[in-house]
């Protein structure tokens, strides 16, 4: 019985201390970066970092102890430790001269860092074109309702078409090489951009255009300093969605019609029946497919800095 | 007699002219406002005050009747007339300093001369030392005195309010009201502001438009001939805002039978 009261008396004093400057509760519930600085930073991230090792640990672990029970065959699902012990016998596939289907004598680490260059080449390349006309398009649509009137069915009909759709138009118009690759991921953020663009449009504050307009300020004006402005942080977001979506498309287009990359890798792997290739090169694309939505996010806190990343007031 | 800053003659707005069911917000409104005048336009929400405002601005066209600024007909925006809002809609993309020159910048000045005039302006509305703070750095009453100085960086000689001072606090917004006046002294511009407070009217205006509710039209111009600061325990106050308070109940009585007349007949057809 004495325990039980002890408790209680211990809950309410508690929850009187918790209005106190050092009490669980004010530690739990006070933002981590603002208040301690650096080392609450360096804390937040250490913290972060264990998380996902954590994960990533669970994961793999799973993976071999099926492995070592005997549930995952080594040569259909051969777990980590097996597909990344043998790094130099994989990295004889990964051709530094951009040339299908070749295989390098002398193994190495710049032939694998040449094939993930080229691939995010094609996706930059792709994404950055693919933007910047996207945004022009809708922009000119909004800004010249004849323009706008003419092109907006046709964009409205394309735009559900799949980019693996526009494969074989793809090398119809640009044969085998990198533009076809490019071109296929210009497809997948075109004209996804285009919508959001004027979706964007639409939705900026009327009293921006308002206070604009009340300094005479002209439609080109207000177009280039104010609409444009506001529209480009919810567009960068549909960007950074739309990312993945280029990522696959590109290795799809390699597989079929370029020289290297990490596309042409997975397909190789799959037609010489090289299981530990198809699983390494997927960590590769993973991998490089996060540090591609990292570089975004950066380019995105430099280019758009009145926009706060971590949704703090 | 010298030329009003603002001269409204006859002016009407129908809302959906061509449409099934047009509207008639603004019934042949004429009123003047002498220059260096701050003119408050008083009314129930709905009557059309705000429009009108807009139509002064140029921001909404007319459909009849005429509006002129220094005896220029008003076709459009002019940064003769500043105009500050109900938000104060500072650009988060830009620095205070860069919000408030933004007109200027409009006009191709430098960025020095752009750099120097919101140093100057800052200044002027007590928040010179925040030129490069961002506008989501700022407490509402702030943002609304970075757009009085947007609005003043312009030079104005009218300045339009659309009920600058509703977001705000009842402690902010009494603050906000004697920086207004300062201002108003100081830049000699005339001021014609929107509101539905009482309160507002009598402690800031020469005069009181008061409108009734729509379509609206000049119910009573009211001066108010009581010495600045104003008190508002002066019996002349009281004697004021119970006027005025009259007025605004018939008004609002009138719109709620019209409302509700309306209701049945749409029920009988």
């Amino acid at each position: 019985m004495k325990s039980t009261d002890d408790v209680s008396a211990n809950l309410a004093t508690r929850s009187i201390d918790s209005s106190a400057p050092n009490s669980v509760a004010s530690r739990v519930f006070k933002p981590k970066s603002s208040a301690k600085g650096l080392s609450g930073k360096m804390k937040h991230r250490i913290e972060t970092a264990f998380w996902w090792i954590l994960s990533i640990s669970i994961f793999a672990g799973i993976w071999e102890f099926c492995w070592y029970i005997g549930w995952a065959d080594p040569l259909l699902m051969p777990p980590p430790h097996i597909f990344l012990s043998n790094l130099s016998e994989q990295f004889k596939f990964f051709d530094r001269g951009n040339i299908v289907g070749s295989e390098q004598t002398g193994a190495s680490f710049f032939g694998v860092l040449s094939v993930l260059l080229w691939t995010t080449m094609r996706v930059v390349a792709g994404l950055g074109i693919g933007f910047v006309l996207g945004v022009a398009t809708g922009l000119l649509n909004r800004y010249n309702p004849i323009f706008g009137n003419l092109t907006l069915p046709t964009i409205t009909l394309l735009a559900p078409i799949s980019p693996v759709a526009w494969l074989p138009v793809a090398i119809f118009l640009f044969g085998i090489g990198n533009m076809p690759a490019i071109f296929m991921v210009f497809v997948a953020v075109y004209f996804i951009i285009v919508l959001a663009t004027l979706n964007q449009i639409d939705s900026v504050p009327v009293s921006y255009i308002q206070v604009a307009r009340i300094m005479g300020a002209t439609k080109r004006q207000i177009y280039t300093r104010v609409i444009l402005p506001s529209i480009l942080p919810g567009l960068f977001m549909t960007l950074r969605l739309n990312l993945f979506a280029a990522w696959m498309v590109v290795l799809i287009a390699e597989a079929v019609g370029v020289g290297s990359g990490l596309g042409q890798i997975v397909m190789l792997a799959r037609n010489t029946f090289n299981s530990s290739l198809v699983f390494f090169s997927m960590t590769l694309i993973g991998l490089l497919g996060f540090m591609l939505d990292q570089l975004l996010r950066i380019v995105q806190k430099r280019l758009l800095w009145w926009i706060d990343q971590e949704g703090r007031k | 007699m010298a030329v009003p800053a603002i001269s409204c003659k006859q002016v009407s707005k129908v809302w959906n002219p061509e449409g099934s069911s047009p509207l008639l917000a603004i019934d042949e409104l004429s009123f003047e406002v002498p220059r260096g005048e701050f003119v408050v336009l008083l009314g129930p929400s709905g009557c059309g005050k705000s429009t009108l405002l807009y139509m002064i601005a140029g921001l909404l066209p007319v459909t009849s009747g005429t509006i002129e600024c220094d005896k220029l007909l008003v076709t459009g925006p002019s940064s003769e007339r500043g105009m500050i809002f109900q938000e104060a809609s500072l650009f988060p993309w830009l620095t205070l300093s860069d919000n408030v020159t933004f007109g200027l910048g409009l006009q191709g000045r430098g960025p020095e001369y752009r750099r120097n005039a919101a140093s100057k302006i800052m200044k002027k509305v007590g928040l010179g030392d925040m030129l490069d703070k961002r506008p989501d750095e700022l407490s509402g009453g702030m943002r609304q005195r970075v757009a009085v100085a947007r609005a003043l960086a312009m030079r104005p000689t009218v300045l339009m309010m659309d009920e600058p001072f509703a977001a705000l606090d009842v402690q902010t917004r009494a603050k906000m009201q004697d920086f207004l006046l300062q201002i108003w002294r100081d830049s000699g511009a005339s001021i014609v502001l929107v509101t539905h407070s009482i309160d507002e009217a009598i402690s800031l205006a020469d005069r009181i438009i008061v409108f009734t509710s729509r379509p609206g039209r000049v119910k009573k111009i009211i001066p108010v001939d009581l010495e600045r600061p104003r008190n508002s325990r002066d019996p002349a106050f009281h004697a004021l805002q119970d006027e005025l308070f009259d007025l605004m109940a018939e008004e609002v009585d009138r719109a709620f039978a019209d409302q509700q007349l309306s209701e049945t007949g749409s029920h009988s057809v």
